[in-house]
């Protein structure tokens, strides 16, 4: 350790071990913590990070290890006792009362009162104004959460922390929900907080973010403690390694893009969402053969409405969808699949499998009641586990036993099969949303190279994410999308993240630029 | 009626408000359970239950606030089985609110034919000893005043008691817990609130309340228990809840609409229009069922209304 600012320990965790089951979770886990100090934890999707974060704040007890708050030994039974010691978590998932306004979510629990039990929402809206103004945390506290942008939700969440006096703050995951510009504010807000002297741990696994704004980094692979390292001399490959345990390789190989002829073609289409509001609102964009069009867009902005407008499951209200020049607008999703469009779906476990169904069973699933898999409306097990066993082994599903239950694959694995579903099809046009969402690093790397693969083979690939690295690695054009309407189509070569981010939020409104 | 317009619209109007009144309390008790997250189906079993405490102890006591407060009791102890079940164990709400729906009425007929030499009927408590009616004797008897403010104490309780729980779910420490709650369980259980407990006392005040609502019917609007009396009230007090959008005003507005309709088919009853009164009894249900299909719309429930809480282990 070779920074002095930092001599006082505040956090000590000495080997932590979770066990659910009999499955580790955590595995002798060590994690000191000092005052002033920003600590990333790293570590990929089911490392054990939120485990171990879960444990300082009371809401797991660990199977066996011991926690030191400034240098004395806590058994933090419940988030009662750490919040009493001054530890305060901001979780992925924002713990909001949607209907409450600011101050009474902040105050929740640690209510402000006239004297029998009446509440004091005069007190505990200037006590909350006063606390923002403190650490520069911008927020209306009158305002209702359902109301306000996830920026501010998320400054809720870390005044909540304060509200109770806070020293050390968890922050699990902060930048999933933010634009670049929102990101680069919560720096700002880190430092503002460390140099009062708080300490912060922050759950993540992106490596441009941890060399901007932590100090130390803690590095966890399943489960286990790989190291604990200095982030201004280590560099991001290093600590991907770490992370990954083997050398990883973070730019997407691909060659030129040849773009063809024009596949699909949206002409101002209206999409309702749930709520009965125009999430797609007026959309239109050209996708070409031979060419992976990426859309990048701030979660809520229409993204799940349009590919659910485009493969069938959600009505168009009005405009049209024409691939090859057919009508293909408000056909049923069966019609879809057979004029070739095929579906990598947002959600794997919910709409991608049926997840007590075998591999085999999945792999048919959009051609069960086609020959040879079935005759006179009886299936042929036999031709199911004989097409399923070859696509394992071509797209190398693992494990390779075609009548293991999908449940029990891997999330990597959940998406080969039914990557190698949809690419069997032989689709025209390939839709591939969030694809890489809660995978590790090896397995993005093998999910990219299969859509570059289809654009090569000159078919029109549609990527959705919301991660907006994967959009601009991929693609070789970037639409963005804002309150359901396409507000800006650039070349993937020339996009940069700042002028893409400030798309994303609407033109910049946010930052009062435009 | 006289024939006098005036006259048949205090009729209707103090009618209403007493058949209102059961569905007011009884809703109230929706109101609190569904706000903290728990579904409570079990309303009519508790006020069945609540019904027949309420008839027996005031035959027995002579007391009818002795009687009103034991049927709050029985109400809110048939309701703690509903919170063991739905709250600790996680049982499907439904269910066991259905389970509470058997559970009620049929104790009440066992109880009732040990204490009742086996009769399904309480004996009916005499005039004197029902729940008194402040206002008897001030206004001129049979004039639209008498008709409309000539009622059972349960009555106004029960106007004060829309206020109390208004205002003890909007402006205090408990409400503003409970409300977190029913919304978001896990928000509040990370800020240290205990879920159990605040669902726990919700599902109990519940019950305490459709006892209320039971006694309200047995021992105000008639004397005595009776198999029959509560049938369906319960069910009804719950569509009030979710027509009245989980709010305790709006609960109320929507329980004096249904006792409205009560108090017509009692008049229509007494004008001898040729109807049959079972056509007649319907009018109520019928009413509930068309407003709810009406005029509800989307009406948006906590968030985690019907939903179990589990602390999180994987």
């Amino acid at each position: 350790m070779t920074h002095s600012k930092f001599q006082e320990k505040v956090v000590e965790m000495k080997n932590i071990t979770k066990v659910f089951g009999n499955f580790v979770a955590n595995e002798n886990i060590n994690l000191t913590v000092h005052k002033g100090e920003v600590h990333a934890l790293l570590g990929e999707n089911g490392a054990g990070k939120s485990t171990l974060m879960n444990i300082l704040y009371g809401l797991y007890t660990p199977t066996s290890g011991e926690i030191f708050i400034k240098g004395q030994k806590i058994d933090i039974a419940n988030p009662n006792i750490a919040i009493k010691h001054g530890i305060g978590m901001v979780h992925q998932h924002f713990m909001l009362v949607e209907p409450f306004t600011v101050a009474e979510n902040i105050i929740l629990g640690m209510e402000t009162t006239k004297g029998l039990g009446v509440l004091d929402l005069k007190k505990a809206i200037n006590d909350v104004k006063q606390l923002s103004e403190k650490y520069g945390l911008h927020v209306d506290p009158e305002a209702k959460i359902e109301d306000i942008t996830v920026g501010m939700q998320q400054r809720v969440e870390i005044l909540k922390a304060l509200y109770r006096g806070a020293e050390i703050l968890i922050l699990d995951e902060p930048t999933a929900v933010l634009t670049p510009q929102e990101i680069h504010e919560l720096i700002q807000i880190i430092r503002n907080l460390t140099e009062e002297g708080k300490s912060i741990i922050i759950i993540t696994h992106k490596l441009k973010e941890i060399k901007m704004a932590a100090d130390y980094c803690t590095i966890i692979r399943r489960g286990k403690f790989i190291d604990t390292v200095d982030v201004s001399v280590t560099s991001e490959e290093d600590l991907a390694s770490k992370m990954v345990g083997r050398e990883v390789s973070f730019a997407v190989d691909k060659v030129e893009a040849k773009p063809g002829k024009k596949v699909l073609s949206i002409d101002n289409i209206v999409v309702k969402d749930n709520r009965g509001i125009n999430a797609v609102d007026g959309l239109s964009l050209d996708i070409y053969g031979g060419e992976i069009l990426g859309i990048a867009g701030i979660d809520g902005n229409g993204q799940s409405e349009l590919i659910d407008g485009i493969t069938g499951l959600r009505k168009v209200e009005s405009g049209s969808i024409q691939l090859h020049g057919n009508d293909v607008t408000n056909k049923t999703p069966k019609e879809i699949i057979e004029r070739k469009i095929s579906t990598i779906p947002e959600d794997r476990q919910k709409r991608g499998l049926v997840l007590d169904f075998t591999i085999s069973e999945n792999m048919v699933l959009e051609n069960y009641h086609k020959k040879p898999f079935a005759k006179n409306g009886v299936l042929s097990h036999q031709k199911i586990k004989e097409f399923a066993k070859e696509l394992i082994e071509k797209f190398d599903v693992r494990p390779t036993n075609e009548n293991a239950k999908a449940r029990a694959l891997s999330g990597g694995n959940q998406q080969k099969v039914i990557i190698a579903r949809e690419v069997t099809n032989d689709p025209d046009l390939l839709i591939a949303a969030q694809p890489t969402r809660g995978l590790d690093v090896g397995a993005i790397e093998y999910v990219h190279k299969a859509l570059v693969e289809q654009r090569d083979k000159g078919k029109a690939v549609l990527l959705v994410s919301l991660e907006l690295d994967e959009v601009m690695n991929v693609s070789d054009r970037i639409a963005v999308i804002y309150e359901g309407k396409i507000v800006g189509i650039v070349d993937a070569k020339n996009a940069d993240e700042n002028t893409l981010g400030l798309m994303m939020a609407g033109g910049g409104e946010t930052h009062g630029q435009s | 009626m006289e024939g006098s317009l005036i006259l048949t619209i205090g009729f209707i109007l103090g009618t209403t408000l007493m058949y209102a009144t059961p569905l007011i309390y009884t809703a109230l008790g929706g109101v609190i359970s569904e706000n903290a997250g728990v579904v409570n189906i079990g309303l009519e079993g508790m006020m069945t239950i609540g019904a027949f405490t309420g008839a027996a102890v005031g035959y027995f006591t002579g007391n009818p606030w002795l009687a009103f407060i034991a049927a709050g009791l029985a109400g809110g102890f048939l309701a703690l089985f509903h919170a063991i079940a739905s709250v600790s164990f996680a049982a499907d709400q439904v269910v066991s609110g259905i389970a509470i729906n058997f559970l009620g009425p049929g104790l009440a007929l066992f109880l009732s034919r040990i204490f009742f030499e086996g009769a399904t009927m309480t004996k009916s408590i005499s005039l004197n000893d029902k729940i008194p009616r402040p206002f008897n004797g001030i206004f001129p008897q049979n004039s639209i005043l008498d008709l409309i403010f000539n009622q059972y104490a349960t009555v106004y309780l029960a106007f004060f008691l829309v206020f109390i729980v208004w205002y003890s779910l909007y402006k205090t420490k408990f409400g503003l817990r409970l409300r977190a709650v029913g919304e978001h369980p896990k928000a509040a259980d990370t800020l240290g609130v205990n879920v159990y407990k605040i669902r726990y006392w919700a599902v109990i005040l519940s019950g305490v309340f459709a006892g209320f609502g039971g006694a309200a019917m047995s021992i105000a609007v008639v004397s005595n228990f009776r198999p029959t009396l509560i049938s369906g009230q319960g069910f009804i007090a719950l569509a009030a809840v979710i027509f009245g959008k989980w709010k305790p005003q709006g609960a109320m507005l929507a329980a004096l609409l249904f006792g409205g309709a009560q108090g017509l088919t009692v008049y229509l009853g007494g004008t001898g229009i040729q109807v049959s009164s079972q056509i007649l009894a319907m009018l109520p249900y019928v009413i509930t069922l068309i407003v709810l299909i009406g005029f509800v719309g989307k009406a948006v429930s906590p968030a985690a209304n019907g939903v179990a809480y589990e602390k999180g282990e994987r």
